[in-house]
C-alpha cells in the first residue's frame, strides 16, 4: 500500500514541475545563502587568526618594577605561591672581549611554552642547560663566547643577534646580580584562584602585551552581524518553501481525500508526506550546500596567499569544507521544511475524510484569517517595541529581530489593503477604479511572495547600512590606531637612549608608545603616555572634545579616555578623573576605541613619564616617508632582527584588503536575496496565472487588448513592489539599529555609530523593482500571447 | 608537542614515565640506592630525600557529593633529581613537578605546574608537615591532619583530611621490589584519611566527604630495564580492608604483581610476585591509546575475587607526561572504591 500511496502522491510532483521546482529551489537558495555565509565567516576567522598569531608572537604581558630597574627574587616566589603564572627574566649588558652582550637569564620550568626562550631551550636538554651552564646564541655571537667565556655555547638562530641566552641562575651569576630578576612574564592562561596583584607585589606593574589582535574584537563584531544576516537570508527562503508546500498541499486535497476514502490511515499519510518532504529537503539542502560553497569559493579572496606574502607564515590556502556548516546546512533546509509545512501537515491531520475536493483556492485566506494575522502583527509589533525598551542580553536582541521582521511580514498585506483602497478612492475612471480593485483582490495570492520580497529588502537595507557604518568606523579607527609606518619593538635594542637618537635623526618623527595598567574610577583601565604631534592631531577623532584637545594633553594638563571608561564611569567633557595618588586632570576627550575591552586613559609624555619614571616605551611609532630604507637602516645601525621592525602600513592594507573582500561578499548576497525574493513573486505570478483568467476574460471582452492587459499585470507587480520597497526601507533602517545598537551592544559592550546611506537605499530599491519587472514580464508575456480560445473557453465553461 | 614537554622527555623522569620508564632502570649515577631492612625514622622520611633520584607524595581521593555523586580527586608532588643532593638558589640540582586533577562520572580535568628546588617555589619540609609547589599545598601539625588544595584553570579545590589508622608499610617493612632482578623502592603509605572539603568545577561548588589515601615512594631505579609501564590499584573495601597491588608489565607481557592486604587495624600482610592476578576485562579508547578501564582482580589468599571498573574510562592525565589515573568502583566478593594508575600504554 506504502509504494501505491507514494506513486499517487508523487504523481502530482510530475504534474506539477514548475512547483518541484520551486520548492527544491527556494530551500536550496536558502540553504545556500545560509552555508555560504557560514562558510565565509569560518575562512574569514581562520585567517583573521593567523594573522593574529603571527602578529602576536612573543608578545606577552609582564609586570615590571615601579621604580629601579630590578626586583628582588623572592617576589617571583611569592607570586607563584599566590597562584600567579609569572616566569622570572634577568637581563644586563656584559663586555665579553670588548664587545657588549646582551644577557638574557630564563628559567625554563616556568617560561611560557611558545616563547623564543623555551623554542630555544627545546633543542638542548636541561641536564646541559642548567648544570652545565649552557649559553645560546645566534652564530656570531656564539664565536664571540667560545673565544672569550669557559662555558659551554649553542648556537641558535632563533635567538636575537646580539643577546645571548641562558638561565637565569647563571645569568645573574655572570651579571653579579644573585637574587634580582628584572622582570616577570605573565603566562597568559592563569588558574581559576589567584591572590589580587596588589596585595602581594604592590610595587610592580602590569605591562599590557601591544594590542595587535585588538581587531579580534572588532572582526567578531563583524561576524555576528553576518552571521544574522545569514538568518535573515534562509528566513526570505523559507517564506517561498512554505508558500511552495502550501499551495502543493492544498491542491493534493482531492488525492487526499481519495486515498483515504480507500482506506489509507491518516497516521500512514501524514508519515509518508513527512518523509516525502524530508527527502525532497535533504536533496535541496545538499544543493544548496553545494551553491554555498561555490558562493564562497567565488567571493572568498585566496587569503592564505596574502598572509603568507606578507608574513611568510603558512596557512591553508583554500576553503575548507567543514562539516559544521555542512551539518548546519542541511539542518536548517530541514527544519525550515518542517517548520514551513508544519501548518499545512497541521490542517491535513484535522481534515475530515469526505471533506470537498475543490473547496478553497490557495491562500485564498478567509476574512478570518486575515484579521488573525493582523492582530498577530499588531501583538508581535509590539512585543519589539517593549523588547526594544526594556529588553536586557543578547536573547532579548534576537528576540527583538525575530519579533520585529515578523510582525512586519504579518503586518505587509493590511497595509498594501489600506494603501490600494485609497488609491481606489482617487481612480476615477472605470479601468482605473478596475485596476485598484483588481490588484487589492490579488493581494491574498501574491501575500507570501510580497512578504519575501519585503523581508529581503529590509535585510539588504540593514545590511548594507551595518556593513557601510562598519566599514567607516573601520577604516577610521584603523587609520588612527596604526598612524605610524614602522614601529620598532623597544626590546630589540639594548639601548635605547641611541635608538631613540637614531630614530630622531632619521624620521619625521618618533612617537613612543608607553603604558601602565592602572585601575581608574574603580575599572580596570590602562593609562597611555603619548608624544602629541601631527599623527595625533590630524587622525583622531573624538566623540566628544573640547577644541584644543590636544594643546591640553601635550601640556599635561588634561586627559582622553576612551569610549568605554567614559560608558562605564559616567565621565564626560569637562568632568574630572583620579590618575593617581594627587594626579586628578579634566578629561577633555572621549575618543571611540572599538578594539579593547578595558579603560583607557591617555596623558602627554612628559606627564607620564614624570609620573611613571621606570616605565620604558614598549615600542616606537616611526612616522616617514621611506619605510623600506628605515627599515634597512635600522637593521644596520643596530641588528634588530626584521620582525622586531614592524611594517604597520602594510598590516594595514592586509587587514583593509580582507575587510573590502568580505564586504564585496555582501553586496552578492544582496543580489542573491532580492533574486531569490523575484524568484517568488515570479513563482506566485505563474500559479495565479490560471485562477485570475475569470476575472480577465470579462475585461478582454469589453474590448482591453491583451497586450494592454499585460502592461497593466506588469504595472501591478512593479506597484505592489515598489509600495513594499518604501515600506521595508523604514524597517531595514529599524534592523540595522537594532544589529548596531543593541546587538552589538550586548556582545561587545560598544555601540557602533549608525551612519545613513541613502544612494545606497535608492540603488537597493531600484534593484527591488527591476526583480519584480522580470518576475512579472514572463507571465504577461504568456498573458499577451495567449490564443483568445482560452479567454472565450472561461465563458463557455460553466464556473 | 611542546618545548617544556620535550625538556622532560630529555630528562630522565621524562623518559621514565613516557617511554617505558627505562630512565629508571638506568644505573644510578651517584645516587643512593634503598636497601632492605631500612629504620623509618619520622617526621623526618615523610620530607624529601634528595639523595635519591626520584620521589613522590601521591594522594588520591574517593569523594561523595551530596546528591550522591562519586568524584576522584588527585594531588601529586613529584621531585625527581638532575643530580643527588641539594644546593642554595638556582643551584640546586632538584626539579619537582606537581599534577592535580579532578573526576567524576562525566569529566576529567586536570593541570601540572613545574619549578626549581631551591628557590622556595616548590619542596617538602618534615615538620611541621608541608608539601607545596606554587599556590597547590599539603600542611598540617603532623601527617594525621592536613589541609590540602589546588588550582587549575578550570577547576580548583580545597580539603581537610584526617587520619583515622596507621601508616602501613608494603613489601618487607617498607622495601618494595618491583622486578624479579631486584629492582626496588621504599614505599609507604597512610590510607585512613577520612576528608571533607569543596571541589569547584566549571558547573559550580560542590561540598564532598570521602576517604583518601596518601602514597609515598622514593628510589633511584626501581624498575629493570625491560619494564616499560605498570597499573596499580588502591582499594578500600566497605568491610574496611584495603588492598594495595600492582603489576609492572615487561617485555614479555608477563608482568610482575606485587600486592599488600591491609586489614581494617591497619596490620598488613604482604604478598610476593604471582600471588595478585590482574586481569583486563575491557578496554576503552583514551587519547589513541587502548586502555584497560575494566579489571578483574584475584588474591586466592584472600579469598578476593572482584571487578574493577573505571568510574570515568576518559581519565586521561594529558600532561607533559602522559598517563591514566582515575577513581573506580570495585564489585564482586569485596565492594568498594578504590583508584587506579596506568602507566607506558603507548599510542596505537
Amino acid at each position: 500500500m506504502t509504494g501505491a500511496v507514494l506513486e499517487a502522491l508523487a504523481s502530482h510532483w510530475r504534474r506539477n514541475r514548475l512547483q518541484l521546482l520551486t520548492l527544491v529551489l527556494g530551500l536550496a537558495l536558502a540553504t545556500a545563502l545560509w552555508s555560504g555565509v557560514q562558510a565565509i565567516n569560518a575562512e574569514a576567522r581562520a585567517s583573521y587568526d593567523a594573522a593574529a598569531a603571527t602578529l602576536a608572537e612573543g608578545r606577552f604581558h609582564q609586570l615590571m618594577p615601579r621604580e629601579g630597574d630590578s626586583m628582588p627574587q623572592a617576589l617571583f616566589v611569592a607570586l607563584r605561591r599566590a597562584g600567579w603564572l609569572v616566569s622570572p627574566v634577568v637581563e644586563g649588558r656584559l663586555r665579553v672581549g670588548g664587545t657588549a652582550v646582551r644577557l638574557v637569564g630564563v628559567d625554563p620550568l616556568t617560561a611560557p611554552p611558545s616563547s623564543a626562550a623555551s623554542e630555544a631551550l627545546a633543542r638542548t636538554d636541561l641536564n646541559r642547560f642548567l648544570r652545565a651552564e649552557t649559553l645560546v646564541a645566534g652564530p656570531e655571537m656564539a664565536a664571540l663566547l667560545e673565544a672569550n667565556m669557559p662555558n659551554p655555547v649553542l648556537v641558535d638562530q632563533a635567538v636575537a643577534p646580539g643577546s645571548v641566552l641562558a638561565d637565569i641562575g647563571v645569568v645573574q651569576k655572570l651579571l653579579g646580580r644573585a637574587g634580582r630578576i628584572s622582570r616577570l612574564i605573565v603566562l597568559p592562561e592563569q588558574p581559576l584562584r589567584q591572590q589580587p596583584l596588589a596585595d602581594i607585589a604592590p610595587d610592580l606593574v602590569l605591562q599590557r602585551a601591544d594590542g595587535a589582535t585588538d581587531v579580534g574584537r572588532l572582526t567578531d563584531s563583524f561576524h555576528l552581524n553576518l552571521t544574522a544576516f545569514g538568518f535573515l537570508s534562509f528566513a526570505v527562503g523559507i517564506f517561498i518553501v512554505h508558500g511552495a508546500i502550501g499551495l502543493a498541499f492544498e491542491q493534493r486535497r482531492g488525492v487526499i481525500r481519495t486515498l483515504r476514502a480507500l482506506g489509507v490511515p491518516l497516521r500512514r499519510l501524514v508519515v509518508l508526506m513527512i518523509a516525502e518532504l524530508v527527502v525532497l529537503a535533504t536533496l535541496a539542502g545538499a544543493l544548496g550546500i553545494a551553491l554555498g560553497y561555490l558562493i564562497a569559493a567565488l567571493l572568498l579572496p585566496d587569503v592564505a596567499a596574502t598572509i603568507r606574502g606578507l608574513y611568510g607564515a603558512d596557512v591553508a590556502g583554500t576553503l575548507q569544507i567543514r562539516p559544521a556548516w555542512w551539518l548546519s546546512g542541511i539542518a536548517m533546509a530541514l527544519g525550515g521544511a518542517l517548520l514551513a509545512a508544519a501548518s499545512a501537515l497541521w490542517r491535513l491531520a484535522r481534515m475530515p475524510v469526505v471533506a470537498g475536493a475543490g473547496g478553497r483556492a490557495w491562500a485564498l485566506g478567509s476574512g478570518r484569517t486575515r484579521t488573525l494575522q493582523a492582530a498577530a502583527a499588531v501583538v508581535l509589533l509590539a512585543a519589539a517595541g517593549v523588547l526594544a525598551v526594556t529588553g536586557g542580553g543578547l536573547a532579548a536582541g534576537f528576540a527583538l529581530l525575530a519579533c520585529l521582521l515578523l510582525g512586519a511580514a504579518l503586518a505587509l498585506p493590511p497595509c498594501l489593503a489600506a494603501i490600494l483602497r485609497l488609491g481606489e478612492a482617487q481612480a476615477v475612471r472605470a479601468m482605473a477604479q478596475w485596476f485598484w480593485a483588481d490588484t487589492r483582490q490579488q493581494l491574498p495570492g501574491l501575500g507570501l511572495a510580497l512578504m519575501a520580497l519585503l523581508l529581503a529588502m529590509a535585510a539588504n537595507v540593514g545590511v548594507s547600512t551595518m556593513v557601510s557604518s562598519f566599514r567607516l568606523t573601520f577604516v577610521g579607527f584603523l587609520d588612527q590606531r596604526l598612524s605610524a609606518e614602522l614601529y620598532v619593538d623597544a626590546d630589540a635594542v639594548a639601548d635605547r637612549a641611541a635608538l631613540e637618537r637614531f630614530l630622531e635623526a632619521h624620521a619625521d618623527a618618533v612617537l613612543p608608545i608607553m603604558s601602565v595598567e592602572a585601575t581608574l574610577a574603580g575599572l580596570p583601565a590602562e593609562i597611555f603616555g603619548v608624544r602629541v604631534g601631527y599623527t595625533y592631531r590630524e587622525n583622531w577623532r573624538f566623540l566628544d572634545a573640547i577644541p584644543a584637545v590636544w594643546d591640553e594633553i601635550e601640556a599635561g594638563r588634561a586627559v582622553v579616555i576612551n569610549e568605554q571608561l567614559s560608558r562605564r564611569a559616567a565621565l564626560h567633557v569637562g568632568h574630572t578623573l583620579a590618575l593617581g595618588p594627587g594626579l586628578s586632570l579634566p578629561v577633555a576627550g572621549v575618543v571611540g576605541d572599538y578594539g579593547n575591552p578595558i579603560g583607557q586613559a591617555i596623558v602627554g609624555e612628559a606627564l607620564f613619564r614624570q609620573t611613571f619614571p621606570a616605565i620604558e616605551p614598549s615600542r616606537y611609532g616611526v612616522r616617514t616617508g621611506n619605510p623600506q630604507g628605515l627599515r634597512r637602516a635600522l637593521t644596520e645601525a643596530f641588528d634588530v632582527p626584521p620582525a622586531r621592525i614592524i611594517d604597520q602600513a602594510a598590516i594595514k592594507a592586509f587587514s583593509l584588503s580582507v575587510f573590502e573582500r568580505t564586504f564585496s561578499v555582501t553586496d552578492a548576497l544582496n543580489v542573491l536575496t532580492l533574486a531569490v525574493a523575484a524568484f517568488a513573486i515570479l513563482m506566485s505570478l505563474l500559479t495565479l496565472a490560471a485562477m485570475r483568467l475569470p476575472q480577465m476574460a470579462p475585461v478582454w471582452a469589453m474590448g482591453t487588448t491583451q497586450r494592454r492587459l499585460a502592461g497593466l499585470e506588469i504595472l501591478r507587480t512593479v506597484l505592489l513592489a515598489a509600495i513594499t520597497a518604501v515600506l521595508a526601507l523604514p524597517l531595514g533602517l529599524a534592523l540595522a539599529w537594532v544589529l548596531l545598537a543593541i546587538v552589538n551592544v550586548e556582545a561587545f559592550g560598544w555601540r557602533l555609530p549608525m551612519y545613513l546611506f541613502p544612494v545606497e537605499y535608492i540603488r537597493l530599491m531600484l534593484f527591488a523593482l527591476a526583480a519584480a519587472l522580470l518576475a512579472a514580464l514572463w507571465p504577461a508575456w504568456r498573458l499577451s500571447r495567449m490564443e483568445p480560445t482560452g479567454l472565450l473557453r472561461i465563458f463557455a465553461n460553466e464556473r | 608537542m611542546n618545548a617544556r614537554a620535550l625538556i622532560f622527555l630529555l630528562l630522565g623522569v621524562g623518559n621514565a614515565f613516557a617511554q617505558g620508564f627505562a630512565g629508571l632502570g638506568t644505573d644510578a649515577e651517584g645516587f643512593a640506592v634503598p636497601e632492605p631492612g631500612k629504620r623509618f625514622e619520622f617526621p623526618q622520611d615523610h620530607g624529601a630525600h634528595p639523595d635519591y633520584r626520584i620521589e613522590w607524595w601521591y594522594l588520591t581521593a574517593n569523594l561523595t557529593g551530596p546528591d550522591g555523586a562519586d568524584y576522584g580527586l588527585q594531588w601529586t608532588l613529584f621531585r625527581s633529581a638532575l643530580a643527588p643532593g641539594e644546593a642554595e638558589g638556582w643551584e640546586s640540582p632538584q626539579v619537582w613537578f606537581g599534577h592535580a586533577a579532578v573526576t567524576s562520572a562525566a569529566t576529567h580535568l586536570s593541570t601540572e605546574r613545574f619549578a626549581r628546588g631551591g628557590i622556595g617555589q616548590a619542596g617538602v619540609i618534615a615538620k611541621p608537615f608541608a608539601a607545596w609547589i606554587d599556590a597547590w599545598q599539603m600542611e598540617g601539625d603532623s601527617l594525621d591532619r592536613l589541609q590540602l588544595s589546588a588550582t587549575g584553570n578550570d577547576f580548583a579545590y580545597d580539603i581537610a583530611m584526617h587520619a583515622e589508622g596507621p601508616l602501613v608499610f608494603h613489601g618487607a617493612g617498607g622495601y618494595s621490589v618491583k622486578s624479579a632482578k631486584g629492582q626496588a623502592s621504599y614505599y609507604y603509605s597512610q590510607p585512613f584519611f577520612s576528608v571533607e572539603g569543596t571541589i569547584s568545577l566549571p558547573e559550580g561548588e560542590i561540598r564532598v566527604r570521602g576517604t583518601a589515601w596518601l602514597d609515598r615512594e622514593w628510589s633511584s631505579q626501581p624498575l629493570a630495564d625491560d619494564q616499560n609501564g605498570w597499573d596499580w590499584f588502591s582499594l578500600s573495601f566497605d568491610t574496611g580492608e584495603k588492598l594495595m597491588g600492582f603489576r609492572v608489565r615487561d617485555a614479555a607481557d608477563s608482568g610482575f604483581t606485587s600486592a599488600t592486604w591491609i586489614a581494617a587495624d591497619g596490620a598488613v600482610t604482604p604478598y610476593g610476585d604471582g600471588k595478585l592476578v590482574a586481569t583486563p576485562l575491557e578496554t576503552s579508547w583514551v587519547e589513541g591509546r587502548e586502555i584497560p578501564t575494566r579489571w578483574r582482580l584475584v588474591l586466592p589468599d584472600r579469598a578476593l575475587d572482584v571487578t574493577v571498573g573505571a568510574l570515568n574510562s576518559q581519565a586521561w592525565m594529558g600532561l607533559s607526561i602522559p598517563y591514566w589515573e582515575g577513581p573506580v568502583r570495585v564489585a564482586g566478593t569485596h565492594p568498594g572504591k578504590g583508584y587506579l594508575e596506568m602507566t607506558g600504554y603507548q599510542r596505537r
